[in-house]
């Protein structure tokens, strides 16, 4: 798979995204301590897909993968997401 | 048996430079991990049924026969645990599509052929886990296979290590489902394109990506359940804070696709056998493909059809009883394909063909009464009843275990090399039709009259139906010892099988029975379409 990824992310690159990593991190324990009612769950979740993106993409080098594998980690991905809307209808409205 | 064929083939030539057992052992071939894995499989499915037997047995009368009701709630528990994680769920894919689906797509083996035998070693040390649970102090545990919170959490039976040796078996489902994906994406012979690969491929494939996406969820949730139980952290026991809801949603998030991890590749054997039979090519091959694939990705969104009666919002209830419904269009656009394919077919009516009608039969009845559960206002009237247990047996052994025998008749003598006597093979189909219809059927009437599932006693008015279910369990037990047994003796003692006994036109049916060690002498070009009966001629001239 990253047999024929040529791609290079130099230090600098993980570095950058290792720290915002911690800091979306912090935000998350942050924001569990202010009420914000029902947004408190969907900021949660917001912040965890846009650590999940990086990691994916810059850790796992997705981003200079074959278009195959961002096909299967899309389809992967949109059924997760379907799974959490199903269960918001029995969580939202109990 | 290796010794009287005379022709090379995977049972005299090994991977490896060892001989004997350890050649077995370690040996990267995806046939003889297949073998194994039907070594181990079915020696669980044995177990399952005997425990199975002896529950039947205790019903037999009301009040106590033979055993207390925590050993009878023990065996219920271990004859869903043994049933579903060690028999159904690996039991079609680990064994027929370990050693079909390369051969189908003209392969010479799986794409990570070592990642194969250490999934075999992973379901091996998942099963000794279930098995060792059982003799450590605390007990059988006696939660039921589905280990519903609260009570998981504070039964104190080993729950813990029982859970842990599930997440251990799904480790083993991912593994095959990721072997079974790259091989399908990257093995494939010169020609075959996606729409020539055979309808078991698709459904093996299908199937792959539900164990690869669904299985990591139940991981999850176990692990959460240990934790719970561990340190007390409140998840899901409400005592505790937590929301025993979720858990039934994380279990059956995973559990219900699991269900189309057991049925889609049973599905794809009969697309197999029912064009060899019928001599004709199968009636809208792209619509049962994709139905696979409609199948495989709607089953994700039912799971809360378990729930419907667990105080869940009204509005999830009637979204999942919509889904529900739709999920029953797949299936029947793969229910009316195999009939048409049948239409004006040349039906030869051998062993395998009959067991797959008698799947077709049983699994519409299975499947039919699923909507009847899938309805809000009847599902509340046969929640936790034996509907429900006679639905399910209904779809898993009627429809996956039926055509686990089918896929047994079909590929026994190219698995082997040896032909089974077909006059008992009959017999069989027949006795167990019958078994299985006295064991099962009345479990839908007394489900109906009120008997709850689970229970260890019963009311008067159930004694007669719950004795006609119990002598049905010993005419289906003792038809499946019958079919071992000439299964066996074909082994030993069987006419020696030509390399195309059915007249199938698939590639393995294009190679020695059995195969060579890498399958084919050269990786073969596919010029045909997968079920062009017109090769046929063509197959006896080579």
């Amino acid at each position: 798979m990253s047999g024929n990824n040529k791609h290079h992310i130099s230090y600098g690159t993980y570095i950058l995204v290792w720290a915002a990593l911690i800091a979306f991190t912090s935000i998350t324990v942050t924001i569990a301590g202010v009420n914000l009612g029902r947004y408190t769950l969907f900021i949660a979740l917001a912040i965890a897909a846009i650590k999940s993106a990086l990691v994916i993409n810059i850790f796992m080098h997705i981003k200079f993968d074959e278009p195959i594998f961002k096909v299967f980690l899309g389809i992967s991905g949109a059924t997760l997401f379907i799974i959490f809307l199903l269960t918001f209808f029995d969580y939202i409205y109990r | 048996m290796a010794n009287e064929i005379a022709v090379k083939n995977f049972y005299n030539q090994s991977t490896n430079k060892h001989t004997g057992i350890l050649s077995w052992l370690l040996t990267k071939d995806h046939k003889r991990i297949g073998l194994m894995y039907m070594m181990a499989i079915m020696t669980f499915f044995v177990v399952g049924m005997l425990i199975g037997i002896l529950m039947r047995l205790e019903l037999i009368a009301p009040g106590r026969t033979i055993m207390s009701a925590q050993t009878y709630n023990s065996l219920f528990t271990l004859h869903g645990v043994i049933m579903i994680f060690l028999f159904i769920i690996p039991g079609l894919p680990a064994i027929f599509g370990n050693f079909f689906l390369p051969i189908q797509i003209g392969a010479e083996d799986v794409a990570f052929p070592r990642l194969n035998l250490l999934s075999w070693y992973v379901y091996i040390v998942g099963a000794i886990l279930v098995i060792v649970s059982l003799f450590l102090p605390g007990g059988p545990i006696d939660t039921g296979w589905t280990f519903y919170i609260p009570y998981s959490v504070r039964s104190s039976t080993n729950i813990s290590l029982a859970l842990f040796a599930a997440f251990v078996l799904g480790f083993s489902s991912i593994l095959t489902g990721i072997n079974f994906i790259t091989t399908v994406h990257r093995l494939r012979a010169p020609g075959m394109g996606f729409f020539k690969m055979p309808l078991f491929v698709w459904a093996t494939y299908a199937t792959a990506w539900i164990q690869v996406i669904a299985t990591p969820v139940i991981a999850i949730t176990i692990l959460l359940v240990i934790i719970e139980r561990a340190f007390g952290v409140g998840i899901f026991d409400p005592a505790l804070g937590g929301d025993p809801i979720l858990f039934q949603h994380l279990f059956w998030i995973y559990s219900h696709p699991a269900v189309y991890i057991m049925i889609l590749p049973a599905m794809g054997v009969v697309s197999e056998i029912i064009p060899t039979f019928s001599r004709r090519t199968i009636f809208g091959y792209k619509q049962i493909a994709y139905s696979s694939l409609a199948i495989a990705f709607i089953g994700y969104l039912v799971w809360a059809h378990h729930m419907f009666s667990s105080g869940m919002s009204d509005t999830a209830r009637w979204i999942f009883s919509l889904l529900t419904f739709i999920v029953a269009l797949p299936s029947g656009v793969k229910i009316f394909n195999w009939v048409a394919t049948m239409y004006k077919g040349s039906i030869d009516p051998k062993p395998p063909f009959l067991w797959v009608m008698n799947f077709i039969f049983l699994f519409s009845i299975g499947g039919l009464t699923g909507l009847v559960l899938g309805s809000l206002a009847t599902d509340i009237h046969l929640t936790d009843t034996y509907f429900v247990v006679a639905h399910f047996h209904y779809v898993m052994f009627g429809g996956t275990g039926t055509i686990f025998f089918a896929a047994l008749h079909y590929w026994f003598p190219k698995m082997f090399g040896r032909m089974y006597n077909m006059k008992f093979a009959r017999i069989a189909v027949v006795l167990y039709f019958i078994g299985f219809n006295m064991l099962y059927f009345p479990k839908f009437i007394m489900g109906y009259m009120g008997m709850p599932r689970r229970y260890y006693d019963y009311l008067p008015q159930f004694e007669s139906l719950q004795r006609i279910s119990t002598f049905g369990s010993w005419i289906l037990v003792g038809t499946i010892f019958f079919i071992f047994g000439y299964l066996f003796h074909a082994l030993r003692k069987g006419k020696k099988a030509t390399s195309n006994p059915w007249g199938g036109v698939t590639l393995e049916w294009h190679i020695p029975s059995p195969p060579p060690l890498e399958n084919f002498e050269k990786i073969p070009t596919i010029t045909h379409e997968p079920y062009d009966f017109s090769q046929l001629k063509e197959m006896k001239d080579e």
